[in-house]
């Protein structure tokens, strides 16, 4: 078992889970993710470890509620367990001295990118946090950001905060108007990254990117997390979660996320009594910077 | 015996009763329910107690197989039990899961003219009587050493590792990655062919023993080779991870959803219950009609199991070569063909078809048999222009899998062949390059048997024993 010890919701849907995993919390880097299963009946899922505190023994979690596991694991309270998790998984974001790196977020992607801010700036990397959301009240972790790195602009849909658009747009005109942009880490929704990486290609800037595909054991032993990169199959769990972006087949992920729509509307639905669900049920809300 | 069996005995070989295909097509019982004692004991008697038994040089851990049958004959079956755990530890899992017909039961003089006596059915019998006496083990366990043996991965090797090593008195923990124990043993062979309970069985007894189990512990990321032998104070690492990363055919189409390993189709029902879906919460599609790649034992577990879902109307397998070449157990192509699986033989898949996103079919290429290859097969060899659609709505692919690379992505001082398997420098002991890190199982062969990987196991303890001992 492994406690929770803080639990807030940052926005509607989206929470913050503090746990006490000591021996991965000594050894997690950013960029890499741990694998949860709630209980005895769960199903292993991944989440990014977007914080860890290796004097306290915690690893900081960020979920979005979007489906079964998700919706229960928001349902934990303070002092309940979680049963089983496995980590750190994945191999860790590559920190060294690129010059000035843009990072891009859209929505549980920017808790992924927070530890990688840190780590780059901390290092002499000029590095401008991009952050998108759909509105105000969905942008996640704008203080600790701001804190993160070195400058931070903000996008979103409605024009609620910042800029009134998406994040590439906001990207486009850093790379036009700023000065040279030596690297880009793009991490959240499929739609997003691609677009990033259409941009960033046209600029010749190298683009890292952290795949989401279903994964189950993340040990390299199942495939599902398979994705093409580069004409090459590989396994997101053991040769990333990162990608060179510019590489990446986005279509096949796109269409291997899409897998268990049905199943996943099943599970939800004996979750809300079937009852209308304020989670948009087509994962849109995942698609949507 | 009282009545040695005479020359030219016309006892036939035993069989032993089965669950018939139809009760059990749609359960996850187990499909071979075993001897009776009268059963087992009139099997035993076929024996001809050959004074150099050629059955035991078929085995990879020599049981001592005319000892303990002799023991069956005459009834006394708890003693027939020590006599196997001598040299194998898991007499109830090999029972069930060893190929007896390429290993023991291939050797046996009575099967040069008639059929072989059935040593993997008597082993499982014994196995079973044991255990369902509850006959404890009167284990004296060695004094303690005050050593420390840290075991990474719990499927066979590392297990019979584990049991050995406690048994001598060292302080054993295995690390597992997965939530559950046992390897493929749990999450590969499926339960119609090796129950569940079995495999806790055998791993409760070891926590009796002693052994620590940590489970959720990904060695290489939670923890390096170093980090344990420096940091932990482990005196000596056996590394038991086992195959992994399964493989694909390359071919178009392998990224269409329905497209699964064998791996990730048999997890998700085994150790995850897809099945019990909604109940579990993991998830597998309703597929109607489900076509498997390959013809070894995984292939059948996953067409055996996929025939047992729910939806499944037609579950066929596709072999690029004839049925004579299929590797798999005998007795798993028996079965399979009772319960309905199909099997087109020299059949190839050059693509998988979609639509939306999803699989349609497989695009197959007709073959005709060569000349032997290397291994005495004969080699397929495609006809041209013989491609056809064979309609699918799921595709299973078993065609074995790779090394696991988490180990070797750490441990940068431990030697590792093209293929990604670790070199011993002292295979006698199973030690590799690094001092004090051993290694056994399918993360050294490649993917092969669980026999094999607990011979690995008992090599392994043995070697580690004399070395930590040396070291004292
Ligand atoms: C390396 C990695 C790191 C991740 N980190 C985080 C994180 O920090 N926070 C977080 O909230 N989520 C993260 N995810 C995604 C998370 O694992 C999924 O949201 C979760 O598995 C959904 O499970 P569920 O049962 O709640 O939803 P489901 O019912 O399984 O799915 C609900 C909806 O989400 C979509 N979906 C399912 N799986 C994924 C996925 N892997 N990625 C994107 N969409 C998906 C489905 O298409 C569906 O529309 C990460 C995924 C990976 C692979
Ligand atoms: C579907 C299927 C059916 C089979 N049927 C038969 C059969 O009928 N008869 C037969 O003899 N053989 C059969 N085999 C082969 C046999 O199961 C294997 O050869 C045997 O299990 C290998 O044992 P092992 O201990 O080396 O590894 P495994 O059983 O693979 O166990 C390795 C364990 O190590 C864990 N692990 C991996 N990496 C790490 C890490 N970094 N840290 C911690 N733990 C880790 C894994 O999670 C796993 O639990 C079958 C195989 C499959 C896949
Ligand atoms: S362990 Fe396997 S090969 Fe050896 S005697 Fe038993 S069934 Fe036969
Ligand atoms: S070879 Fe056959 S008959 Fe001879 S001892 Fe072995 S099992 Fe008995
Ligand atoms: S999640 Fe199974 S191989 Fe990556």
């Amino acid at each position: 078992m492994f406690n929770v010890i803080a639990k807030d919701e940052l926005a509607p849907g989206v929470f913050r889970f503090v746990v006490e995993a000591p021996q991965i919390a000594r050894k997690a880097r950013p960029g890499q993710f741990v694998i949860l299963r709630l209980n005895e009946h769960g199903e292993r899922i991944p989440l990014t470890i977007a914080n860890h505190d290796e004097e306290r023994g915690t690893l900081t979690l960020f979920v979005q509620a979007v489906g079964k596991t998700s919706l229960d694991l928001s349902r934990l309270e303070k002092d309940q367990g979680i049963l089983d998790i496995a980590g750190p998984l994945g191999l860790p974001t590559e920190i060294e001295r690129f010059g000035t790196v843009a990072l891009v977020g859209g929505g549980f992607g920017i808790a992924a990118l927070w530890p990688i801010a840190r780590a780059l700036t901390a290092i002499g990397n000029k590095t401008i946090a991009l952050m998108g959301a759909r509105s105000k009240n969905l942008l996640l972790l704008q203080e600790e950001m701001h804190a993160a790195a070195s400058e931070v602009r903000v996008a979103t849909n409605d024009g609620s905060a910042g800029m009134r658009g998406l994040v590439t747009d906001l990207l486009d005109r850093v790379i036009r108007d700023e000065g040279p942009v030596h690297r880009v880490i793009a991490i959240g929704p499929v739609v997003m990254m691609k677009a990033v990486c259409a941009l960033t290609r046209a600029h010749n800037i190298p683009t890292r990117v952290s795949l989401n595909p279903i994964m189950i054991d993340g040990t390299g032993m199942c495939g599902a997390c398979r994705v093409m990169v580069d004409g090459k199959m590989r396994f997101t769990c053991v040769d990333g979660p990162e990608f060179d972006g510019h590489l990446v087949d986005f279509e096949g992920l796109e269409n291997r996320l899409r897998g268990y729509l049905p199943e996943e509307q099943q599970a939800r639905e004996r979750l809300t009594g079937g009852q209308e669900c304020r989670l948009d049920t087509t994962g849109a809300a995942r698609s949507q910077p | 015996m009282t009545n040695p069996p005479k020359k030219g005995n016309r006892i036939p070989r035993q069989s032993a009763p089965e669950l018939s295909p139809e009760a059990r097509k749609k359960t996850f019982s187990e499909v071979s329910l075993g001897y009776t004692p009268a059963m087992a004991m009139l099997e035993a008697s076929r024996c001809l107690q050959c004074k150099k038994p050629k059955c035991v040089l078929g085995c990879p851990v020599h049981v001592r197989i005319p000892e303990f049958i002799r023991q069956v004959a005459e009834g006394k079956f708890l003693e027939a039990a020590r006599t196997i755990r001598e040299t194998n530890a898991l007499p109830a899992i090999t029972g069930r899961v060893c190929p007896q017909e390429d290993q023991c039961e291939k050797h046996c003089v009575i099967g040069l003219k008639g059929e072989p006596l059935a040593i993997g059915k008597l082993e499982r019998f014994v196995a079973d009587y044991e255990r369902e006496s509850g006959a404890e083990e009167d284990i004296q366990p060695a004094p303690p050493t005050d050593k420390k043996i840290a075991i990474i991965g719990a499927g066979p090797a590392g297990l019979t590792a584990a049991g050995d090593l406690a048994a001598l008195g060292h302080e054993v923990v295995i690390f597992e990655a997965l939530h559950q124990a046992g390897g493929v043993l749990f999450y590969g062979i499926p339960e119609f062919r090796l129950p569940r309970n079995i495999i806790e069985m055998e791993i409760d007894r070891l926590k009796k023993r002693g052994v620590t189990i940590k489970l959720d512990y990904v060695i290489g990321k939670i923890k390096s080779l170093d980090e344990l032998m420096i940091d932990d104070g482990f005196d000596a690492v056996f590394i038991a991870t086992g195959a992994g990363l399964p493989y694909f055919l390359g071919i178009p189409g392998e990224n269409l959803n329905g497209v699964y390993s064998a791996n990730e189709f048999l997890t998700r029902v085994n150790l995850m219950h897809a099945w019990e879906f909604p109940e579990f919460d993991t998830p597998l599609h309703a597929h109607q009609a489900i076509a498997v790649i390959g013809g070894g034992n995984t292939a059948l577990d996953a067409a055996r199991t996929a025939l047992r879902l729910p939806s499944a109307r037609r579950v066929s397998i596709i072999y690029r070569r004839s049925s004579e070449e299929m590797p798999a157990r005998h007795e798993e192509i028996r079965h399979a063909r009772e319960e309905g699986v199909a099997f087109r033989f020299l059949e190839r898949p050059v693509a998988i078809m979609g639509e939306n996103g999803w699989v349609k079919a497989v695009r197959c290429q007709k073959m005709q048999l060569g000349e032997p290859d290397a291994s005495g097969r004969r080699r397929p060899l495609p006809i041209a222009g013989s491609e056809f659609d064979f309609p699918a709505d799921a595709v299973v692919i078993a065609l074995g899998s790779g090394t696991n690379p988490l180990i070797a992505q750490d441990a940068k001082d431990l030697v590792i062949d093209p293929e990604g398997h670790i070199e011993l420098s002292d295979a006698d002991i199973q030690m590799t390059s690094k001092p004090g890190v051993f290694a056994g199982g399918d993360i050294v062969t490649g993917a092969a048997t669980v026999i094999s990987a607990m011979g690995a196991g008992k090599k392994a303890a043995r070697g580690i024993h004399d070395y930590v001992m040396r070291s004292a």
